[in-house]
């Protein structure tokens, strides 16, 4: 039952479909509607991602499984996406530093991924590259605006920093799935990308006149489905009606 | 034998270039570039092949309905659609007719000269042609729109809002 590459596809979709679903909180409430459109948007992007990893998953799976019944079905336990993407928007400046954060590792991850020996994941991979340029420089250009912005936007961006960087490392390990796909080139090696990641943070915090923390205790377990509580507040909302009404449709 | 099957092929071409884009409905599917291929097979089997402008378009479903539709119209009735992300979309397959249409429509279509978007924070503007009065002297507002697809700008002249139909 333990199949790596269903595992992985799996974990690259609950990725994308929980940090969708959490951008497109802000949907009617972002701060001007330039902006609200735009997280929405890249909301859209990532829902896509998700569906279609979700696709193949299902594919993969065999029987009756379906996109819908992966992201409506699945308990907190079968989700195998990273923390950071569970975390709360908190306020404008802490979702746009876990975009930054995501989407800079995104970048990194598909750049490898869409040579991956796995057509399919190349093929979503090398699709959504061109869409993360985009959520990465939106949200690179929000981060020095806010960090280099007022003596509040600038307190906001350390608390932002100081809450999301506990969940930073955990992109940078791999799971058990994705070192059994290593030798056949399937899986993105993470640690790999962790030195450019820093660089562009860097470079981004250089401008924003923020510094990255040092010796910050590192949270993991996400990758392995186990989360923190926030989790479950998330599928309560995201899969009631599934859950109360089966096979209901819109 | 060979010749009857370009004449099909090209009938069904025609077929769907009356498909028209949910979204922007001056664009016919032909015109955007979504359809990739149309195939026969040796039994008589019609073979679509479609894709995606962005990984998340919600009108995905809607189009691959109207291709349905509009084949049972003309009397297909053995096809298949398929949905392919490889190679992905860009707007340099965007027919010149289409991009006629899109600025006669009011949205700027995408450059010429295809300059897409990098990582670099504050990189510098696209020249964009307002599609209203024509100038050049005009604003980015936002790198995202109405719809994934489209920036939105703004002319300093005729001071109208406009889409843009961005390099992809």
């Amino acid at each position: 039952m333990n199949d790596p590459l269903i595992d992985y596809t799996l974990h690259l979709a609950d990725n994308t479909l929980i940090l969708a679903q959490r951008n497109s909180e802000w949907c009617a409430h972002g701060p001007v509607l330039e902006q609200d459109i735009a997280i929405t948007n890249i909301s859209l992007d990532i829902l896509g991602q998700a569906r279609n990893f979700y696709q193949y998953a299902a594919i993969l799976l065999g029987d009756d499984a379906t996109e819908d019944t992966l992201a409506f079905l699945r308990d907190n336990r079968e989700f195998k996406n990273c923390l950071l993407v569970e975390q709360e928007n908190g306020d404008w400046g802490k979702t746009i530093l876990r975009q930054f954060i995501f989407s800079n590792y995104q970048y990194l991850l598909y750049e490898k991924l869409q040579h991956s020996k796995d057509e399919q994941l190349a093929a979503v991979a090398a699709k959504a590259l061109k869409e993360v340029t985009y959520h990465l420089q939106w949200s690179s250009e929000w981060v020095i605006r806010l960090g280099d912005g007022t003596d509040e936007s600038h307190q906001r961006m350390m608390n932002a920093i100081e809450e999301l960087w506990p969940y930073v490392d955990e992109l940078f390990i791999n799971a058990d799935y994705e070192n059994e796909l290593l030798a056949d080139n399937i899986a993105v090696d993470v640690p790999s990308l962790k030195n450019k990641w820093i660089e562009k943070i860097t470079s981004i915090f250089d401008e924003a006149t923020l510094q990255i923390p040092q010796n910050v205790f590192a949270k993991t377990g996400g990758k392995q489905g186990v989360h923190t509580e926030k989790l479950g507040y998330i599928l309560a909302e995201m899969q009631f009606m599934q859950r109360a009404y089966p096979n209901s449709v819109w | 034998m060979v010749d009857e099957l370009k004449i099909e092929q090209q009938k069904i071409w025609r077929i769907l270039e009356t498909v028209a884009d949910p979204e922007v409905p001056v664009l016919s599917i032909i015109d955007l570039g979504i359809v990739r291929n149309v195939e026969i097979g040796a039994s008589g089997k019609l073979k679509i092949t479609i894709t995606p402008t962005y990984t998340g378009c919600p009108a995905m479903d809607v189009i691959n309905m109207s291709i349905r539709m509009v084949l049972l119209e003309n009397g297909f009735k053995n096809f298949e659609i398929k949905n392919v992300l490889s190679p992905a979309w860009t707007t340099e397959w965007m027919s010149e007719a289409g991009k006629q249409k899109l600025k006669a429509y009011g949205i700027a279509p995408p450059n010429p000269k295809q300059i897409v978007c990098t990582t670099d924070a504050f990189q510098e503007e696209e020249a964009i042609q307002c599609p209203h009065c024509n100038s050049y002297n005009t604003q980015l507002i936002s790198r995202f729109g109405s719809t994934a697809c489209k920036a939105l700008y703004k002319c300093n002249d005729c001071m109208e809002p406009f889409d843009y139909f961005k390099c992809h």
